[in-house]
């Protein structure tokens, strides 16, 4: 169906959502925040795509009219990659900070740690 | 001077300046850079307002690489935000200003010019997305701001600035994705990112922004009608609330403003949640417009009642909070629903009421994480218990916190009575009876807990456990806090130049909308 | 000078008092002159004042709240109006007189404290003229808070527990009541009429329903937390843990004179005596005012402590002004005007008293008062004076002020509200003329005084004041008349 690119956006953002909330491990927290944000690319590129169309770059030896994709979703989810890897740096970077201070990277023994001090 | 490039300017110069900082490796020099740059970057604001001010359109705009809007990214100044530019950087340069003795043995020297770094990459992102006048612009400059805001609450001396750093990282990333799929759902049905063509397009009907060729169920639908159109507000809304830390998406912000370096505080409190207002005010009113928000959608109903909830919940909490930088971060959660209330109202005198507050409340909020700081250089402790007997010790600065704290409550004479007339008129134009009693309630509330601070500083004798060094705050700090709690003061009395700025400001949103 | 500046100068001056006081904290000589002399500059000030009445001038300092397309601009402003004039006087001529008292009575007790005492009355006085002149309702509301603040320093002065407590209480009740009731009433007021500005024949005239005027009316007359309308009359009996000045100057003169003036002046000029009386929207007020004048005096009946005493008296007193404003009559509102002025020296007197009695004999009960009045016959003669006034029987001036209230129930047609205030005046000599039939007619307890310390009278700087005043409500009986030309003008339209 013309719409499975959808059904599995939705499917990839409530799957990282809930891994979000529900897992301790902050390392699958990241994990979740990652799968979160690929579904949103893959939201992106699947509405630039255009019927029969190709991706959208140019190759000089081909002449005449070609249907291309929509080069700006590809574009914005560039940008939006760019930022997804910075964020997963600086969350995994926050993580190893924990782990040196903690000695634990599970959510509720950092908290219970945190509430006997 | 060619002030035609000032919005880019105003963008650029921190940007640049950020990576200068890492360069400057000596604490002095990168310290000293960075509050040049910040005080630049708040002449230009001013700059910007003033010409904002006297162009005939009421706005400035410049269109990046010369590319034709909306086909490239144009960055657009009115008066709302050259308002808010101008409140940011102010911020900016003063926190700047006396960074380096806040810093002082909460983060080691040796890192100070990384601070400043991140801290210019921050304002290069508060910046961008008031200046900028495309959606997907905004998306961009806010995940730079939230990131540079993400690493600096980590910095702080508390170890439970790691934890809070990365739950906010991981509440705004959610919140900043879901923008995103706001973003891009109105882009497929529009085709377009720049505001004012968006806002332009979403009244259209599907038949006009398709052309012929396309095969639609229902040409003459108008765009704003449909179901994709609401979905994508609701990502805006949503998203944006948890960046606004409107109850009850505020969890993140008492953790993160009360283990972050003081200076961070500061800054913050002032900036990224005003911004996100900002952001709110533009898809609201400026994107989607009055009908399709309030009568279409019904937004009033939902954040009407949360906003209530929030001034009332969030005042109560902050009576019960021992620590002091715990208790104004959640007053600065009832200050938002202060914002969200007037927003809500959709009337001219509801939006300019958020405005002022906007304004007010960003100088009030700042100038008391000031005192804390100022505090903070003296003694250790930040508790109610650490603080008694304060008001003798350091008369300046508790003077000014209690001048912050009337400006909270909304005494006359304090810019926050200006905000809060403002809002109960709002609310009472239309016979919001019940609202306006809250909203009053919530000013009560806050006698509570602003009395609690007050009364540890004046009314109870110190701890006798070696606290004799205690002296009065560094002239510099002292003299900055005055800077902005005077302000409070003088914005309450004369209050032209801030009402009169945010009712033009209201004017533009409310008759540019749909 | 000009009317305008006269009026600037009477606010500006008591806050410029307040700052050379603080200054002068080193020498108490120094800062008492400083304190007595401006108190005469005022005093002379607001009597050149008395004469530019009829004028009516006005000022405005600044534009708080800007101007918009369909509302005015709401100013700082202060203008000179015959109620207010008259508040200003009393407040300003009994500040000397309490001055010289407090100077004798800090000395006497070896008060802590004394700079921050004289600087925050100073600032309460400036407050008190600034609601006295107030030309709208933002002004005054802005004055009746810088009060609050500024008293709650004087309330809980003894720094002790039951001071903190009791303080808590004043500023909880007060600003609660103001924030939630008497902001509310203002920019209900501001919704409802465009303007905020006191003009004679009010405000709101076709602009309110009378169920509305009603609620209105209860906005103001709560919210007006000074006013000690029961039952939020608690804050009153508790700010006497205060010194005996404060609570005589402020507790008997500027604090609750600024609530029941805060009324009267919203009786008068914002709704106007012929709405208020065609629409009936006070007759609720005028019951509340009736039971809350008979149940302060019962409660005063049982309560031995001196000053617990004369607080409760003052509730009831306070609710006789309010009667007054309820009944939106001619002889209403003069009673009214003119009770301000009599109960202020009434009650002085009867506080002063009460302060001798605690420095010169320490004693705080009224059990215990038993044939003092043998070695204090000064004191007790002026509690006897007082004690009239406030009862209301000649050749004292309360009786004039009385008499007017109870004319002011016949206009209005009011015969229950006429038989309260005569059973009220029967409770106030219930609970008053013991007091000094005991010190002089019975014979003191055995055991009790013999020392040199407790015998004979107060220190001379509490008794001549405290004769002053006793005078005063004398020469006050003879002057009504002048009083009551002067406020005639206020309900003539």
């Amino acid at each position: 169906m013309g719409l499975f690119n959808y059904w599995a956006v939705i499917a990839l953002m409530m799957i990282g959502f809930y891994t979000v909330i529900a897992r301790n491990n902050l390392i699958k927290t990241m994990i979740g925040l990652g799968i979160f944000q690929v579904s949103v690319f893959m939201l992106y590129i699947s509405m630039g795509k255009v019927a029969d169309g190709t991706a959208p770059i140019r190759v000089q030896s081909e002449v005449g009219a070609t249907v291309y994709s929509n080069p700006v979703p590809h574009v914005l989810i560039l940008t939006a990659i760019v930022v997804g890897v910075a964020t997963t740096a600086l969350g995994l970077a926050l993580i190893i900070r924990i782990r040196e201070t903690y000695g634990s990277i599970e959510e509720d023994e950092i908290l219970e740690m945190d509430q006997q001090s | 001077m060619n002030w035609q490039q000032l919005p880019i300017l105003q963008v650029i110069l921190p940007l640049l300046a950020a990576p200068c900082c890492l360069l400057l490796r000596r604490s002095r020099w990168a310290w000293g850079f960075a509050s040049l740059v910040g005080c630049l970057a708040f002449l230009i604001a001013a700059k910007q307002l003033h010409v904002i001010h006297n162009s005939p359109a009421g706005a400035i705009s410049y269109q990046l690489g010369d590319w034709v809007a909306p086909f490239g990214i144009e960055y657009r100044l009115d008066r709302l935000s050259g308002l808010v530019l101008v409140v940011v950087t102010a911020i900016a340069a003063v926190a700047l200003s006396v960074s380096r003795r806040l810093l002082k043995g909460e983060v080691p020297e040796e890192r100070h010019h990384l601070f400043f770094a991140i801290f210019l990459l921050c304002l290069t992102g508060l910046s961008g997305i008031v200046s900028t006048g495309d959606l997907f612009n905004v998306f961009v400059f806010l995940e730079i701001a939230s990131l540079s805001s993400y690493v600096l609450i980590s910095m702080g001396r508390d170890r439970r600035a790691l934890l809070a750093a990365f739950q906010y990282l991981v509440m705004g990333t959610i919140g900043s994705t879901f923008l995103l799929i706001g973003i891009g759902l109105a882009y497929m049905m529009t085709g377009t990112l720049n505001m004012a063509d968006l806002a332009e397009r979403l009244t259209m009907t599907l038949g006009s922004v398709y052309g012929e060729g396309a095969s639609l169920e229902n040409p003459a639908l108008p765009v704003n009608q449909t179901r994709t159109i609401l979905a994508a507000f609701g990502f805006l809304t949503v998203g944006l609330a948890l960046k606004l830390a409107l109850f009850p998406l505020h969890a993140w912000l008492p953790n993160a403003y009360a283990t972050a370096p003081t200076v961070v505080s500061t800054f913050l409190a002032g900036t990224s949640t005003k911004v996100a207002y900002y952001v709110l005010l533009r898809i609201i009113f400026t994107i989607f417009g009055l009908t399709f928000a309030f009568q279409q959608v019904g937004l009033q109903y939902l954040l009407t009642p949360l906003a209530v909830t929030a001034i009332l919940v969030a005042s109560a909490i902050a009576a019960y909070q021992a620590d002091l930088r715990r208790l104004l971060a959640y007053s600065s959660v009832a200050q938002i629903g202060y914002l969200v209330l007037g927003l809500s109202f959709a009337t001219h005198a509801g939006v300019t009421a958020g405005i002022v507050h906007l304004f007010n409340h960003a100088l009030m909020k700042s100038g008391l994480f000031l005192v804390v700081g100022c505090i903070a250089t003296r003694q250790s402790g930040l508790t109610l218990e650490s603080i008694r007997g304060l008001g003798r010790r350091m008369p300046l600065t508790m003077a000014a916190f209690v001048v912050g704290g009337l400006g909270l409550i909304g005494v006359p004479m304090t810019s926050g009575f200006v905000s809060k007339w403002l809002l109960v008129s709002a609310a009472l134009e239309h016979d919001r009876w019940l609202v306006a009693v809250l909203v009053l309630v919530g000013s009560l509330l806050a006698i509570v807990y602003v009395w609690r601070v007050i009364e540890a500083a004046y009314f109870q004798s110190p701890d006798e456990t070696g606290s004799d060094e205690v002296g009065e705050a560094p002239v510099g700090l002292l003299l900055a806090a005055w800077v902005l709690l005077g302000a409070t003061l003088v914005l309450g009395v004369y209050t032209d130049l801030t009402v009169g700025l945010a009712r033009e400001a209201a004017t533009t949103l409310l008759g540019g909308g749909s | 000078m000009s009317p305008q500046s006269l009026v600037l100068a009477a606010v500006v001056m008591p806050l410029v008092t307040a700052v050379l006081v603080a200054a002068c904290g080193r020498r108490p000589n120094l800062r008492e002159t400083v304190t007595l002399v401006s108190g005469g500059l005022l005093l002379g000030v607001v009597c050149l004042l008395v004469g530019s009445v009829d004028a009516r001038p006005e000022v405005n300092v600044i534009d708080v709240i800007p101007g918009s397309f369909d509302r005015p601009a709401i100013s700082i402003g202060f203008h000179v109006e015959p109620l207010g004039v008259l508040f200003a006087l009393v407040a300003s001529g009994l500040w000397i007189v309490t001055s010289v008292y407090a100077i004798g009575y800090m000395r006497g007790h070896g008060e802590q404290n004394q700079t921050r005492f004289f600087a925050c009355f100073a600032v309460a006085i400036a407050a008190v003229m600034g609601i006295a002149f107030s030309r709208n309702l933002l002004t005054l509301f802005l004055f009746y808070e810088v009060l609050t603040l500024s008293t709650y320093p004087l309330v809980t002065h003894h720094g002790t527990e039951a001071a903190k407590r009791a303080g808590r209480t004043y500023l909880g009740i007060l600003m609660g009541t103001s924030v939630v009731g008497l902001l509310l009433a203002i920019l209900w007021t501001w919704q409802l009429a465009g303007t905020l500005e006191f003009r004679v024949g009010g405000i709101l005239d076709g602009h309110v329903e009378p169920v509305t005027a009603g609620v209105l009316l209860a906005l103001f007359a709560f919210g007006t937390g000074k006013a000690a309308l029961m039952p939020l009359h608690r804050w009153l009996p508790a700010a006497m843990v205060a010194p005996t000045p404060v609570s005589a100057l402020l507790h008997a003169v500027a604090v609750v004179k600024a609530g029941v003036f805060t009324i009267l002046k919203v009786g008068v000029y914002i709704f106007g005596t012929d709405l208020l009386s065609s629409s009936g929207a006070s007759v609720w007020l005028m019951y509340v005012a009736g039971a809350s004048l008979l149940t302060a005096s019962l409660i005063a009946l049982t309560r031995d402590n001196l000053k617990e005493r004369l607080a409760y008296s003052t509730i009831s007193q306070l609710a006789y002004i309010v009667l007054g404003v309820a009944l939106a009559t001619r002889s209403g509102v003069i009673g009214s005007g003119m009770h301000i002025v009599m109960h202020a020296f009434g009650k002085i007197t009867l506080f002063f008293c009460a302060g001798a009695i605690l420095i010169a004999a320490h004693k705080t009960r009224v059990s215990e008062l038993d044939g003092l009045g043998r070695r204090m016959p000064w004191t007790f003669a002026a509690f006897s004076v007082g004690a009239l006034s406030v009862i209301g029987l000649p050749p004292v001036g309360g009786s004039w002020s009385k008499w007017f209230l109870a004319l002011g129930t016949v206009e209005a047609g009011q015969w229950p509200l006429l038989g309260a205030l005569m059973i009220s005046s029967l409770l106030n000599i219930a609970y008053l003329v013991p007091i000094p039939l005991r010190a002089f007619f019975r014979d003191a307890p055995p055991g009790v005084g013999g020392d040199e310390e407790t015998g004979g009278e107060a220190p001379v700087a509490c008794v001549v004041p405290l004769c002053l005043t006793a005078s005063g409500c004398v020469v006050l009986f003879f002057c009504a008349d002048p009083i009551y030309q002067f406020l005639l003008s206020v309900t003539v339209n």
